[in-house]
Formats: C-alpha cells, structure tokens, sequence
C-alpha cells in the first residue's frame, strides 16, 4: 500500500477524474432556488467624476429587479475594502491608502471599474437594462505612466504624488560607499511587464440570504474562503463570521488572483439581501481582462557593484511599482515585502540596498500574480548578474558559483531581512548544466548560424521565500492576519478518515496530495482518506492558498493533527492490549506491544464505542491544529534556457528549457512536475507573448485574446524538470513549495538567452518577433 | 486613431456644403439613425439605436461645426456616447475643392475610443471606419444626385495600409457592436 499511494509517490490525482470527464462542480455550475442574475456597470473612462444615474429606463424592462449603485452602498453604510497589509515609508509614516468602495460611488479611477450593479431575472435582460441605464460622467484626465504618475494628477484627495507609499530596506550609505568603490559596476534600467492573469475560469458568485436565519451563503470562486469571509464580515460589514458562510467549490485556476476580495462578489453578496433572491454572476472574459487584479509592472535602476575578482560587494535597487487605481488585498506587499526581501538571490552580495515607490495609476488594481514580487527580484538580479559576466568577459555560471552562498553557510543572514535555512545551489547548477548540455553550445550556436539562426543560452539561479509565513514576523511588517494554517483529522468509528483543511486547492491537487500525506502518517489506506476544503461552513479556519504554503504550512498542519491522533490512539490501544503507553510502538496503521497488536481501525471503533476505554479519556477521535511556520521556506533552482532567433523574422524559438528545482522533500513527483511545467510556461509567456497595454488615455488595448498573447503548447519545448534535495529544516515534512518556482526563474532565465543570442545588454519583456527583429537590426 | 481619405462627389460645392449641414440629409445617410437634431446653425445632436443579438445600445452624438468657412472647408468636433459599449471622440477636418461640376471632400480625422470599443475593437478601428466612410459617402452621394450612385469614386486612402483581418467564425458580434458604433463615432464624426 505505501508504496504506491504514500510520501513520495506519483499517486494520479483523484480529483482528475471529476475534471476531465466535465464532472467539476464550478461555481457557475450551481443554481439556487429562484436565482437572480446580474450585470455590472462599469466605467468606459480611465478616470472620470459619475454624475446623474438615469435608471428609469431600465427599470421599466420586464423582468429587471434593482438597479443599485455605489450611492446605494454608501447609504447602506457598506464599508471599504481594505488593504490586508500596511507598509510604512522610508519616513516611518503609514502607506497612503485610498478609500476602495465595492461600487463607486464620486468617481471611476480605472476602465471596467464597477459603480453599480443590475439585477433582473436572466442575464440577457439585466446586459439589456445595463444598456438602458444613462450614466454622466465627466472625464478626468488620466494618470497612466507609471515612471510619471508621481508628476501627474493626483487621482486620490489626500494622496500627494500619487503615491502610496516610498519603502525601503537595506544600509543605504554602506551600499552606495561599496559602489563607489567597487571594481566595475554593471547598471540596468529594467521593465518588468504588466500580466493579466486569465485563469481559465473567470471569477463568478451567487450570493444567497436566508430571511428567517438571516444568514449569508457566498458561492464564489476564492482562493482563500476563509480570508474573504473574515474580510466581508470585519471590514466592508455585511454580516457577523457566524452569520456569513464562503463556499469556493471547484475553482478552475487562481494563480494569485482570487486572492483578493473583490467589488463584484461584495456587490452581489449584498445584494441578494436588497432584492431577497439570491443573486449570481458570472465574469466574461472581457470583464476579467478589465477588472481582475493584473500583475508586475515596474520601473526598475539597478547597479551590481564587484569587486577586481568578481566579488559581488554592492547591489541598489530603485524600483516604481504600479499599484494601479486601489490597493488590492496584498497590492501593497507585493513589491515590497515579497520582493525586496528576496535582492540577495543566491549571494553573498553584502550590501543591499532596495528603494520601492508604490504609485497610484488609472490601470485596474495590482496584485499577486504567481510567484508575487519574487519574479520581478530573480528578474532584477539574474539580468544584472548575467550583464554583469558579459561586461567583465566571465563565464556567467563561474561568476554565479564564486558568489553563491555554500552549504556551510547556512544558517545565512541575508542584508534583506531574511534567514535562508538551507540550500545547496552549486548541486542544482550542476545539475542544470549537465542537462542543457552547456558543454556543447558552441557547437550548437555554430550549427545554428548555418541555417541563418542566432542560437543563446541563459541562465536563472533564482530563490523565493515560500510557505507564508511566521504570523508573528509576518503581523510585524504589516500583515493584517496570521499566516499559519489549520487542519482537522477526523477519523471516523470505522477507521476511515475526513481532513479537513484550510488550504484551497483550485488545481494544485490538495485532494491527492494531503491524502498521501495523511494516509502515511495514519498508516490508513489512501482510499480511506478524504479532503474537505474550501467552505468555511465545513473547514474551521484557514488562511488559503497562495505564496506555495500549502503543503509547507496546511500540510504541516495535518502532520500535526496526526500525531495527535495517534497519540490518543497509543493511549486507547496500550488498554485495549493491558499495557502501559510508553510500551506500545506505531507503524503502518498498527499498534505494537510485546506480544499483542491492534490496528488504529480498531482503535477508532474503540474510541467511539468506549465499554472498555480508559479511564478520564474523552471518546471519540478527532483531533486539530494550528501550524505556525517558524520562518519562510526557501526553494531554489537554476533555470536554463535555450532559444533560438530567426535572423530575417525576429522569431524566438525556445528550444530548450531545463529547471532544476531544489524543493525540500517531495509528496507526489507527478504534481510537482506539473507545477513546474505550469509555471515555466506561464513565465515563457512573461518572457515573449504577454504585455497588459493601456493607451495614454487610460483605455485596455489588449482586453481581449486577439491582443493578449497567452502561450500555448507549440510555443513551449519539452521541459527537462528535475530536483536536488535539501530538507526544510523547520517543518515536519521538510518540504518547500514548488507551485511558483518555475514562474519565478524562467523569465530571467529566457530573457538571458534572448539577449546572449542577439548579443545586446537589454530588451524589454515580452521579446515580440518585432522588438526582437528591430534589435537584429540595431535599431 | 488617425485616418484621412477623399470622395468624389458629383454635385457643385454649394450643393455638397448645404447637404451637410442638413440634419434630415445626414440622417438618411446613417443606418439606425432615430433623429438628428439642429440646435444650432453650428451644433447638431444625433440619437442611433442598433440591436444586434443581445447587444443593443443607444448612441447620442452631440456635434459641434467650428472653423466655418462656407462653402470651403470646416471643422467638425464629435462626442459620441454609447453606455457599455463605449464612447467615441474626435475632431474631422473637411475641405470642399471645386472638380469641374464635382467637388472632392477631403477629411483628416483624429478620434478615440474607449470603453468596449477600445477593449475589444481598436485592433479593427481603422478598417472598419474606412468601410463606414465609404458607405457613408455612397448614401450621401445617392441623397444628392440618385443618378450618379453608380459612378462614385472611391478614392479613400488612409495612412495605416493593413488590409482589414478577417473576422473569424463567432466573431461576428464583436464586429457587429464596432461596426455599429463606428458608424456613429467616426462617420458622425466626418
């Protein structure tokens, strides 16, 4: 049994079968009893004042129930949504948060941004009473460049410069003396490109009230229920947590951005109130281009001090983050915390110095995008090493390996705030050199030249702080939660076994995974255990899924909660067997003594049928926990990539991409594959397809998939996906994280090779057949 | 959006300039055009409704003419409004040049979009707008001298130079609200 389905096993995922034969149950599946629909009005203008609503029209429409705008929320005294983490200024003083209402209710700040909600009794009547609702507004200019937002309007009262906030981190003065004199001094001025995300299924809700109980039901598609939940009901107001339960079901992909609690699931939740139907709405695509939080976007100077030998002795970073119109839930973290933090890389680079300006701009909200911050650093520094090595003549993996950190290093203390635990990064460049074959790439670059290609190679050895977070450093630096995670082991009169847990699986394969986990542990049968999550009705806390923690963090939690169980199974089985506890061993699901065993299927029976029990033990057996990580997990790896150029068209070629990913102890290969190769391509796509652009006026030009370029399977080469091991060293499973490793290095990674193969200094992401074309030419 | 072009139009240069500036002409010359409206020798305002599918929306259009200078050339400043679907803004410069007994207009229009149009359709703006100048002109030439419909010369040129993408299968909705609405954001425009 344990070999197939335990720790360490390529267990297909159980989850799978439901997904591919159509099966999912996805919030837009369900329907409630006597449902409304809704539409959103939203603004056409980057910025405009809102005046007169005219809904007389649309209200005459049969079958229109409410017409409800952000005067309507106001008057029902709905609150703000907030940011979840406050950053303070290089000054000490607060970030500047501009009040967020669900709808708006004065003034639009972005296109798409929503000010009112239509409900009627189809969608096709409430997108024609939408139509019938006259609006005034009074256009605004816009703010759109990031580089000059500082400079332009102010969008915000009170929000001087448009700026959130000006944050820093690190020895400003030991940095910049260690660059002055430094030996040679390698400088990039570096854009790293607004994402959308486009998770295949768009964001969706039904919100449903109970009259008699007055109790809220929200159905939506969340990465983090219980985060929304605790958000709705102590921030924006609509009901008390015991009067207000968050259902996320089958949710078809996150990656960061339903993280956040967002306008139109708070509309609709209140809503459903006002007209006593329940209420459901489900984004178009063209919705999710506008009004989904987007990601990445900076403005970045950076300069890599070294020294005569090719020390790293320096690194200063200044970087403006678009935080778009609001600050999302974890916007303000994002290019701060996750992202400032993470300037050492793999390096013993001893000054560190990191400067963020979070400035306000009329462009949907920014936030977490898979990887979060961690991308934008591995980009930062991985192009200034790889630049670096270039101007100095130096192989770029030679100037990597005389900085990086050693084993014997650790536990290592990074000027950026952080202590890495463990890491061996030489074993993962090896590794990642082997398979590339680097040894070869002179032959192949000439090869190539003779079919009128330009052959390169790059390299990423990127790390990432994963497994949020210690709640206590966490809360420190601004976070408004905890950032532990919760489980229950339920394990029933029979010996099968309920988990319920607090992470949310929306294609991470939780069900399979923490199924391993916990039937190991019990030493129960995989079959027998099942995973509950995603419904704060059902699961008691939990803090979602997000910053790869869920196995580091909700894993963690189970292991935890096992242990308990078999503790008091140890009890009830030393009476069952007339012995003491300290004389019972456990392994494989069965009790030990000298001469007698009992199985924990056994032992559960006799929990719950107790003739014959301890004395002063409670029956039953069901145990939960709450696990706090001691520090962030550290996951590292070397990223190689491969392209190829096309000297007449510009086209890249990705040839080969090899990612050698150090994750800590691994649960199930299968899934970790998968989520390398995920993220690698999403990163691909960072790399040479995907560009958010808003015109001067603040308008989406690519709000759609004819302008938007999503990677697709004959963009991408046949990954090499392969792993070193070293063991977290603070969680009981020793494991790290692998969902936004492969986003995090590729980008760097790809755009190393890009700019190897064209032999220039920088080209701005994404590496389009025209820019690529233009570079050739030297234009 | 830049575009400019020219028409040839089979009427004397006094016949072309009346008939633009009379409301009941230019609303013949618009499909879906409810009324058009003169409230001022320099200012007009236009309602169109246009249902396709699903999608309908009503567009109103307030004109302003500036620069006048009978029967020569003008200027002619556009807002037009269409709820979700958008809006559209813009300024056309026209000139009238005596062709014999023809007179040529000439247009220069800078315009932009925003909302739905320009989420979803500014990849097609100067495409389709070209294709609505032209009808546009056709109809107008047809009001002045039903005779000549078969002999108008389209002599439109723009400076962008793609040929319009083909709308693939589905697509036709997309197309439908941009065409629709260019109609009124860039011919009202003109």
């Amino acid at each position: 049994m344990s070999e197939a389905t335990g720790i360490g096993a390529s267990v297909k995922r159980r989850e799978d079968l439901r997904f591919i034969t159509g099966s999912g149950t996805y919030t837009d599946d369900m329907n409630q009893p006597g449902q409304a629909y809704a539409v959103f009005l939203r603004s056409p203008y980057a910025r405009a004042k809102i005046g007169a609503i005219d809904s007389s029209e649309a209200m005459a429409i049969e079958g229109v129930l409410a017409v409800y705008t952000g005067q309507d929320t106001a008057a029902d005294g709905l609150g703000d949504i907030p940011c979840g983490w406050l950053v303070k200024s290089k000054d000490g003083s607060d970030m500047v948060a501009a009040p967020h209402p669900p709808l708006a209710v004065t003034q639009t700040n972005y296109v798409g941004e929503p000010y009112g909600i239509v409900i009627a009794e189809s969608v096709a009547v409430a997108k024609q009473a939408a139509e019938a609702v006259t609006t005034e507004f009074t256009e605004l200019n816009a703010v759109v460049d990031v580089a000059s937002a500082a400079q332009s309007e102010q969008i915000h009262e009170g929000v001087v410069d448009n700026l959130a906030y000006d944050w820093e981190l690190g020895e400003k003065a030991a940095t910049e003396a260690a660059l002055a004199s430094a030996a040679h001094v390698t400088e990039l001025d570096i854009i790293n490109n607004r994402l959308i995300p486009n998770a295949i299924e768009p964001r969706a809700a039904i919100g449903c009230h109970d009259r008699v109980a007055d109790h809220f039901t929200l159905y939506t598609t969340s990465q983090n229920p219980h985060l929304e939940r605790l958000i709705l009901s102590a921030f924006v107001k609509i009901a008390p947590e015991h009067k207000l339960r968050i259902v996320s079901p089958d949710v078809g992909g996150g990656f960061g951005s339903k993280i956040f609690v967002y306008a139109e699931e708070t509309a609709v939740i209140w809503a459903s109130k006002k007209v006593g139907r329940p209420v459901k709405w489900t984004a178009e695509r063209g919705e999710s281009f506008l009004a989904d939080a987007h990601g990445r976007d900076h403005v970045t100077h950076a300069e890599l001090g070294l020294d005569a030998d090719g020390r790293f002795v320096a690194l200063k970073v200044r970087t403006t983050a678009n935080l778009g119109a609001y600050l999302s839930t974890f916007g303000a973290a994002v290019p701060t915390y996750l992202y400032g933090t993470l300037m050492a890389g793999q390096y013993k680079t001893p000054n560190i110095y990191v400067e963020v300006q979070g400035v306000y701009t009329n462009t949907a909200p920014v936030d977490a995008y898979r990887g979060a911050g961690r991308p934008e650093a591995t980009y930062v520094v991985e192009r200034l090493v790889e630049t670096a090595a270039r101007e100095l003549g130096k192989d770029p993996t030679d100037l990597r390996r005389m900085n990086m950190i050693q084993p014997g290093d650790f536990p290592y203390e990074t000027p950026v705030a952080l202590v890495y635990d463990t890491g061996d990064y030489e074993a993962s460049l090896d590794k990642a050199l082997e398979h590339s074959d680097y040894q070869g790439i002179d032959a192949r670059r000439v090869e190539a030249r003779e079919r009128g290609k330009r052959r390169g190679i790059g390299f990423a050895c990127y790390i990432e702080a994963c497994g949020l977070a210690p709640s206590q450093l966490a809360i420190q630096l601004g976070a408004g939660v905890g950032l532990y995670e919760s489980g229950e082991v339920r394990m029933h009169p029979t010996g099968s076994v309920t988990v319920f847990t607090g992470s949310h699986s929306h294609g991470q394969g939780h069900e399979t995974t923490f199924a391993q986990v916990v039937s190991t542990k019990l030493g129960v049968p995989f079959e027998d255990v099942e995973i509950v999550h995603g419904d704060t009705g059902r699961v008691e806390f939990g803090l979602g899924t997000y910053g790869s923690r869920s196995l580091a963090v909700g894993g963690s939690a189970l292991v935890m909660a096992s242990e308990k169980i078999i503790a008091k199974a140890r009890i009830i089985a030393a009476h069952m067997m007339e012995t003491e506890a300290d004389n019972v061993t456990f392994a494989d699901g069965v009790f030990s003594s000298s001469n007698q065993q009992v199985t924990i299927q056994e032992v559960a029976f006799a929990a719950y049928v107790p003739a014959d029990y301890p004395e002063d033990l409670e029956p039953g057996l069901s145990e939960k926990a709450f696990y706090d990580p001691e520090n962030f997990t550290y996951p590292a790896g070397t990223h190689v990539a491969e392209v190829e150029i096309d000297e007449t068209t510009g086209v890249v070629e990705l040839v080969n991409f090899v990612a050698v990913d150090d994750f800590g102890h691994i649960v199930n290969p299968m899934i970790v594959d998968g989520q390398v190769h995920g993220g690698v391509a999403q990163g691909v796509g960072q790399a040479l397809l995907e560009h958010g652009i808003y015109d001067e006026n603040g308008q989406l030009l690519t709000g759609s998939f004819m302008d938007y370029c999503m990677p697709r399977a004959d963009d991408l080469p046949d990954f090499t996906v392969d792993t070193t091991v070293t063991p977290c060293t603070h969680n009981p499973l020793g494991v790290k994280g692998c969902g936004e490793a492969g986003a995090i290095g590729s980008p760097a990674a790809v755009m190393n090779a890009i700019t190897d193969a064209l032999g220039v200094k920088d080209i701005s992401m994404p590496a389009t057949s025209e820019k690529v074309w233009r570079a050739l030419r030297r234009e | 959006m830049e575009q400019s072009g020219e028409f040839r139009i089979g009427s004397s240069r006094e016949e072309v300039w009346r008939a633009l500036n009379d409301p009941v002409v230019l609303a013949k010359c618009i499909d879906g055009c409810q009324s058009m409206e003169k409230l001022a020798d320099d200012e007009f305002t236009a309602i169109v409704k246009a249902k396709i599918g699903p999608v309908s929306a009503t567009f109103k259009a307030s004109l302003k003419l500036t620069d006048l200078n009978p029967p020569e050339s003008y200027s002619l400043n556009a807002d037009v409004k269409g709820g979700p679907a958008g809006f559209g803004k813009g300024v056309a410069d026209v000139t009238l040049i005596e062709d014999g007994d023809a007179t040529v207009l000439r247009y220069g229009v800078s315009a932009s979009v925003g909302g739905k149009l320009a989420q979803i359709g500014s990849r097609f703006i100067d495409a389709a707008a070209r294709k609505m100048a032209n009808d546009f002109f056709s109809a107008f030439q047809g009001e002045l001298d039903p005779e000549s419909v078969e002999t108008a010369v389209d002599t439109v040129s723009a400076d962008a130079g793609q040929s319009p993408p083909t709308a693939p299968a589905g697509q036709w909705k997309i197309w439908a609200v941009v065409f629709v609405a260019l109609v009124i954001a860039f011919v009202l425009t003109i």
